[in-house]
């Protein structure tokens, strides 16, 4: 939802500034015509980019449509109920393929993968942000005391929840470290794959082309 | 350390686990159901959190459970030990029995005559509105004797408002808090009793510590330990009696 945001964000801000390179280059329009076509592009503002928000869990869709409205999105966004290992759209649909810390909690992640690169367009791509692992020795040290020792007290005094925290946690651990989860990306049939660490490997961005 | 929730769930892949496990004892397994075994740094974060939680939102009675069950290492030995050198505590040892829906026939308690303890306690947890069955059950008790000690005292806490005859509002509650205290020594009830007050208005205040403090006190220091009192047998006895024999004085 909220890289949804991002990337209507980013939409609106790069058809804003070909608009105004649009008008700077037509100093000869009337004004008549130059407000025509500045309406019209601001009825359009997004022009014909769309989002699809998805996800498997009701409840998480109603916050994320509250969001939006809050926020002030209401065109471009589309909300679907579907599950990552078999998603309810066609083949070869989309450009771009996010998914943020939602990857962990798939049960058959090579099938999400395959799934991913099937709605893909050639060229599309996949990215992926996630939980991964930290190499160094000293601050692994240091997360690991704080992810077990800290994480499920916070869990169990803020939100009388310690077993959720826990599972956080350990399916953390659980996850395919860089290099794995990268060669699991590559046997989908993505290529170019590549992925940069975020603090030190706390968190990582994979991603993947479909050529 | 690595705190494991059951021995169904698959270590955590980079098995660093045996290093951590000998720097610190944590119990491994589950030693009775709902047991979450935690490391001495988690218990004093829990206390610490929970603590402050207690006194930021009263109605986080979850926190004040935990706060009881993280800070009762001492006081809850002392409890147990108390108990089986008692024949009556010893058999409530023995036989475990619970304090539930489930378990009381609150048709026959209802049917009791008036100002006996089975009527008076039913007419308690209808006039306030509570249930039996809302304690929470212990988590953080390393010990499975000592953890049905601490549920005892939980389900006996509604017997001590009726005893006392004090209500479920803030007022009431600090009031069976003193007592508890002197009685316990659990320190979730001395700080509960310190702390609470707080939220009391300055009338309610001086009530407090003219009247009700003082018997409260005085109560709690002549009784003998409640918890060595098999309620679920003395239903039919009446209040005043039974008050008289555990040693609370009559409330103001």
């Amino acid at each position: 939802g909220d890289i949804a945001f991002r990337f209507i964000n980013y939409v609106r801000s790069v058809r804003e500034r070909q608009l105004q390179q649009k008008l700077k280059h037509h100093q000869n329009l009337s004004w008549q015509e130059i407000a025509e076509s500045y309406l019209e592009d601001k009825f359009k503002s997004l022009g014909d980019s769309q989002v699809v928000v998805c996800d498997i869990n009701k409840e998480m869709l109603k916050v994320g449509k509250q969001k939006a409205q809050q926020l002030g999105y209401l065109e471009g966004l589309s909300w679907v109920l579907g599950n990552a290992e078999e998603l309810p759209f066609d083949d070869d649909k989309f450009d771009v393929y996010t998914i943020a810390f939602g990857i962990r909690n798939v049960t058959r992640i090579d099938l999400a993968l395959e799934e991913a690169y099937r709605v893909l367009k050639p060229g599309g791509r996949f990215l992926c942000l996630e939980f991964s692992h930290v190499s160094n020795p000293l601050l692994s040290r240091l997360y690991d005391l704080y992810s077990f020792q800290v994480i499920p007290v916070l869990g169990e005094v803020i939100a009388g929840d310690w077993k959720s925290y826990q599972y956080l946690v350990e399916s953390i651990r659980r996850f395919p470290p860089q290099e794995e989860f990268k060669a699991m990306i590559e046997d989908a049939g993505f290529l170019k794959v590549d992925y940069q660490n975020l603090n030190l490997g706390i968190v990582a961005i994979h991603s993947g082309f479909k050529l | 350390g690595r705190a494991r929730l059951s021995h169904t769930e698959p270590r955590a892949r980079d098995g660093r686990g045996g290093e951590e496990e000998e720097e610190e004892e944590e119990g491994c397994y589950q030693l009775y159901p709902g047991h979450i075994p935690t490391s001495p740094l988690q218990k004093a974060l829990l206390a610490a959190g929970s603590a402050f939680m207690a006194l930021y939102d009263p109605y986080r009675h979850d926190m004040v459970a935990v706060l009881g069950e993280t800070t009762g290492c001492l006081a809850l030995p002392n409890l147990r030990d108390k108990m089986k050198h008692h024949p009556e505590g010893y058999r409530i040892l023995q036989e475990r029995p619970r304090i539930r829906l489930s378990t009381l026939d609150m048709a026959r308690l209802r049917g009791l005559p008036d100002g006996s303890l089975g009527r008076e306690y039913v007419r308690f947890l209808e006039d306030n509105k509570v249930s039996p069955d809302t304690r929470m059950p212990p988590k953080f008790v390393d010990d499975e004797e000592l953890a049905y000690v601490i549920q005892r005292y939980r389900e006996v806490h509604d017997l001590m408002h009726t005893l006392l005859g004090m209500p479920t509002n803030m007022l009431g509650e600090v009031v069976v808090k003193w007592f508890e205290a002197i009685q316990t020594g659990l320190p979730m009830c001395v700080l509960g009793a310190v702390f609470g007050p707080v939220h009391l208005s300055a009338r309610k205040l001086q009530v407090l510590a003219t009247e009700l403090l003082p018997w409260a006190i005085r109560s709690g220091r002549n009784a003998s330990c409640i918890l060595n009192v098999y309620y679920e047998q003395r239903w039919e006895q009446p209040v005043e009696s039974l008050r008289e024999e555990i040693g609370i004085f009559p409330p103001p």
